[in-house]
């Protein structure tokens, strides 16, 4: 399943051609320079390695610098790999961009959430909160409630879901269709929300 | 954002004209039956227009048989071949939901003085 880096732009509608009016998120996807191609003699197996946005020269190591010079290349912001590439279309240096995706095709897109900060089991794992405030009970409204037994085994399991820093971490979301393509913009919209912020880096899979 | 208008910018009707709340309009509703379409008109008073760009929505009320119906039609709908303005109103206010509790004569919308 070949695949692109992109860049959320936002959210918006859009008509289908029968009427419906649609949720999309619009992302800014490619255009990819290939920035080396693994192959199974060289490398064991086989993926492009593609770039994304740009970098300022004095903010890469010389010996990374020298692999982008080696190439005619300019340093890359991001660098992911992509499997599932007929590897032997591809050279290094070659532009890949939206023209791999088609309209109405299913794709899933995997990016970062939106940092939430220091949240308790409510928000974060979907606990219930401890009941009612009768009985002289106070101030439990969002509270775990019990984390373990007593005694034995006078610890705390490992894992035991509480409160702590949530969001900011990978999500993937599957079976996002392909709404509309611009190839002149490298825009692909994709119906229903994608992870991320505004302006978040995005990987894009087939 | 001017970015992301800039993506949408041609689903965007320009042809259509001008009206507000309070105006009586007809709207021709692209109707599908079968594999067959013909336009279905829809008359009644402006009562609400809301949102901005591609989501902007506008509610139509009439009495149908007694009953009063609403339907909120997004402006930009491909479905929407014409709009009609019949007559403009006079009101005071942008929303007009207090005409769900009025009826008959009390219902009316003044017209607008030219």
């Amino acid at each position: 399943m070949p695949g692109l880096i992109g860049k959320k732009i936002g959210m918006s509608n859009i008509f289908t051609d029968d009427g419906q009016l649609v949720p999309v998120t619009i992302i800014n996807a490619g255009p990819c320079p290939v920035l080396n191609v693994m192959t199974i003699e060289k490398n064991g197996y086989e993926a492009l390695q593609f770039g994304f946005g740009t970098r300022k020269e004095n903010r890469v190591s010389k010996p990374v610098l020298g692999q982008y010079k080696k190439q005619n290349l300019t340093p890359a912001q991001i660098v992911k790999e992509f499997r599932n590439f007929n590897v032997a279309d591809y050279k290094v240096g070659d532009s890949v961009g939206v023209e791999i995706f088609t309209q109405g095709d299913s794709v899933k897109v995997t990016g970062r959430s939106k940092g939430k900060g220091f949240q308790g089991v409510m928000r974060r794992h979907g606990f219930g909160g401890v009941g009612g405030t009768t009985h002289g009970q106070s101030d439990r409204l969002r509270a775990p409630g019990s984390i373990g037994a007593s005694s034995y085994p006078s610890r705390v399991f490992k894992g035991q879901r509480m409160a702590g820093r949530t969001g900011f971490e990978q999500v993937t979301v599957q079976n996002l269709k392909i709404v509309k393509i611009i190839p002149e913009k490298n825009i692909i919209m994709v119906k229903g929300a994608v992870p991320g912020a505004i302006n978040s880096i995005v990987e894009i899979n087939k | 954002m001017d970015n992301l208008k800039e993506f949408v910018a041609d689903q965007i009707k320009t042809d259509l004209p001008e009206f507000n709340p309070g105006d009586h309009i007809r709207v021709h509703v692209r109707v599908i039956e079968g594999d067959k379409e013909r336009i279905q008109p829809f008359e009644g008073d402006v009562i609400s227009i809301r949102g901005a760009g591609i989501s902007r929505t506008f509610t139509v009320r009439k009495i149908s048989s007694g009953v009063g119906v609403e339907r909120i039609f997004p402006i930009n709908s491909p479905k929407i071949a014409k709009i009609e303005v019949l007559k403009q109103g006079d009101v005071r206010r942008a929303k007009l939901f207090y005409l769900r509790n009025l009826s008959g004569k009390a219902a009316r919308i003044k017209n607008k003085a030219k």
